[in-house]
């Protein structure tokens, strides 16, 4: 019986321990952030790091890689269409981020007016967004097709033109019409989201301000992009990030092409890892795209910290 | 007598037999054909979408025949050819996924440990039907298994307006290279134009300028598997495309490979490369306008170029089983069922010749001589080289089609992005990134 008598003390002992942890706050806190550090690391950094793994090996499709260091990174600094990707990826950002935030702030300002059908005109602004980025990018392709497309159908019915239009068939031409097409799909995001950060301002400030007989310019510089720029920020870097890992419209209008023109990184990638079968250097390719990704959130994390001291917060 | 041992005898027999049996006139011997499927298969098959519903349907006719016949329940599925290639990319590397697929060109070629030995199904075949086009065993063998069952190739031949190709001069359809570039350019005079895809389109765009390097001796590697590209033949090349591209549609550095059967069947292009469809759809088509262009069309063999043979790319179609099926047996009867003769011809029937047949003795099928237009497609396999020439197929040779090499480099030299000779140094340098490994 004494032998017996031990481990059942020891049960009990180990039983308070765990009831007692149970009751420390702490204890209780870890355990509760548990299943949310599992499903970051499974699905977050797990597939991140494989990424980082990848393209320091020379995996191909459906073969086992070796380590190869910077070998990838290596190669693709002597690549002439690795460059042109990232030359592509800039201008594709820069110039697509500017127009969306442009466009987007001027109707979110027009929208948070009181004006007729607001509501409609609203739903209206949302519809891009609404539809799936692979049907709008079809209805681009149509509309830049250098045989049947409807601007240049148009231009010639009014006599403004003679030929149609090489929307897609020239570099240059063929930048500016995808960058046009990400500008469509993407500014709803941000009027929208504007929109939310606008009426969260209080209009005592404007009725104040009105008092002291300041203009719509002095209202909107003093008032408005203070108060806005929380938002801004945060919509800017979703914006920027989402412009320049985008992918569907530019492989469903162009491939990468004409002659890599329109090639991103994550074309790029795609192309080299699935379609040529080279998974560590399409890996590569993806983990050259994370210092600009990382720039651009360390730009909006700095703008942040201002505009929390302009509300009179710390830094 | 010593001549003419036992040996020899059985040699010269053979022999007779295939030549007998090259134009499909004979078998050279009923092949046996043993396998057991395992009880109770069940299979996932993902093949290549449709061009010719009638086609489609006859394949799925035939599969459940199969399925009728021998208990083997077969889930069939279609996904446009482009999107087939990163699919079964995915399910060779995380070994799950369809356990057959019928698929394009060198895929099989860079994961061939993970597919399935169908040496049984090929010899048994080609057996049977008096062998196999010599580039069809290029599609499907390794060293010496098989790994792949070429099904066919999309056949690519040219596609042309009989009456503009006449208001042109010439009363037939050029041969050489030459005559070929000599029509193009009169068809541009004629505001009839020619239009060949330029931009990143795998089938048209790497069919015509893999042809167009080709013939002029140019290639992406040796024997050896050594990048040659930087040579003076793949200038001849490239100064000739930059001619014929003068004579193009304007747009053609965007198209894929949908848009040249758009522009045809608009009554804006009088010629290109493509598989039959643009006849076949505007035959059937309820447009009065492109029924004429239908009766209009005729179709021929891309040109010889100075090296005096044939130098067709075709899109050839490949069946690849995968080593992660449960049923390895029930893939390997599905494809010899779908192959044998019988079905094939079916099948072929069904689809108007859209797939030119990787057995010879396939040829006698009727529908290749119901219709003088269909027949051009009928010999593509015999006229064709596969992708990896002159050296082998693999993930070299995929990677330089997946990552269009050949293509940028005629769209950069044909549009004066550069020049020709800037063109062949920039692409060889792409190659032998893929070459080195």
């Amino acid at each position: 019986m004494a032998v017996m008598a031990e481990p059942v003390a020891a049960q009990v002992k180990r039983s308070s321990l765990w009831s007692r942890a149970f009751e420390s706050r702490n204890f209780l806190g870890a355990m509760f952030m548990v299943p949310a550090i599992a499903i970051l690391i499974l699905f977050l950094a797990y597939p991140l790091a494989l990424g980082f793994w990848l393209g320091m090996t020379d995996t191909k499709i459906g073969g086992v890689g070796r380590y190869i260091g910077f070998q990838n990174f290596v190669s693709l600094s002597k690549d002439s269409v690795f460059w042109l990707s990232v030359f592509n990826t800039i201008f594709y950002t820069v110039f697509a981020s500017i127009v969306k935030f442009a466009i987007g702030l001027y109707l979110a300002l027009l929208l948070n007016e009181r004006l007729p059908f607001k509501s409609m005109l609203r739903a209206i602004v949302l519809l891009p967004f609404v539809v799936p980025t692979v049907l709008s990018a079809i209805a681009f392709w149509w509309i830049y097709d250098s045989q049947f497309s409807i601007i240049s159908w148009v231009l010639i019915k009014a006599g403004l033109l003679t030929h149609y239009i090489d929307f897609l068939g020239d570099p240059w031409n063929a930048r500016w019409s995808v960058v046009l097409a990400n500008i469509w799909r993407g500014v709803p995001f941000v009027a929208i989201t504007l929109l939310a950060g606008l009426q969260t301002i209080s209009p005592s400030l404007y009725e104040a301000a009105n008092l002291d007989g300041a203009t719509n310019m002095q209202r909107f510089r003093h008032i408005t992009l203070p108060m806005l720029s929380p938002i801004i920020a945060v919509v800017m870097t979703f914006s920027v990030l989402m412009t320049f890992t985008d992918f569907q419209l530019i492989y469903t209008i162009t491939r990468g092409g004409p002659i890599n023109a329109t090639h991103l990184m994550a074309t790029l990638s795609f192309q080299r890892a699935i379609t040529g079968g080279n998974l560590g250097e399409g890996a590569a390719i993806s983990n050259a795209m994370i210092p600009f990704l990382v720039a651009a959130i360390l730009l909006s994390f700095f703008g942040l910290q201002r505009s929390r001291w302009q509300q009179g917060g710390r830094d | 007598m010593s001549d003419f041992d036992r040996r020899s005898v059985l040699k010269a027999g053979l022999g007779g037999a295939a030549l007998l049996a090259g134009p499909g006139i004979v078998p050279v011997r009923a092949a046996e054909w043993t396998n057991t499927p395992e009880p109770n298969a069940s299979i996932r098959v993902l093949r290549w979408k449709q061009f010719i519903q009638a086609e489609f349907d006859k394949f799925a006719e035939q599969t459940k025949k199969f399925s009728e016949k021998t208990g083997i329940k077969v889930k069939l599925e279609a996904e446009s050819w482009e999107d087939i290639r990163p699919k079964a990319a995915v399910a060779a590397n995380v070994g799950a996924g369809p356990d057959l697929i019928v698929g394009t060109l060198d895929d099989p070629f860079k994961f061939p440990e993970k597919l399935i030995d169908v040496t049984d199904v090929a010899d048994y075949l080609g057996k049977q039907y008096g062998g196999w086009y010599p580039v069809a065993e290029r599609y499907g063998k390794k060293g010496n298994n098989w790994i792949a069952i070429p099904q066919g190739a999309t056949g690519g031949c040219l596609n042309y307006r009989i009456s503009h190709v006449k208001a042109a001069g010439f009363e037939e359809f050029p041969k050489d290279t030459a005559g070929f570039l000599k029509l193009c350019q009169a068809l541009k005079k004629n505001n009839t134009p020619a239009g060949f895809a330029l931009g990143h389109a795998t089938g048209d765009a790497n069919g015509w300028c893999q042809w167009a390097l080709w013939a002029f001796g140019g290639k992406v590697v040796n024997d050896k598997n050594e990048v040659v590209l930087d040579a003076p033949e793949t200038i001849a090349a490239l100064e000739y495309v930059k001619q014929l591209y003068a004579t193009f549609i304007p747009g053609v550095l965007s198209w894929n490979d949908s848009n040249n059967n758009k522009a045809f069947l608009n009554g804006e292009l009088s010629l290109t490369l493509n598989g039959i469809s643009i006849w076949t759809v505007g035959k059937n088509s309820p447009d009065p306008k492109q029924q004429e262009i239908a009766k209009d069309m005729n179709h021929a063999p891309m040109p010889i170029g100075p090296v005096g043979v044939p130098t067709e790319q075709q899109n050839v179609l490949v069946y690849y089983g995968y080593k992660h099926s449960k049923y390895p047996k029930a893939v390997k009867e599905y494809i010899k069922f779908m192959m044998d003769k019988e079905n094939y011809d079916a099948w072929e029937v069904a689809s108007n010749g859209y797939v030119s047949p990787p057995l010879p003795a396939y040829n006698d099928n009727p529908v290749w001589t119901s219709d003088p237009k269909i027949t051009p497609y009928r010999d593509c396999l015999k006229r064709c080289r596969d992708n990896g020439y002159a050296g082998d197929l693999g993930y070299a040779s995929a990677a330089v089609m997946g990552d269009f090499v050949v293509v940028d480099m005629f769209a950069e030299a044909a549009s004066g992005q550069a020049t020709p000779q800037e063109a062949a140094k920039r692409a060889a340098e792409r190659a032998k990134r893929y070459y080195q490994v």
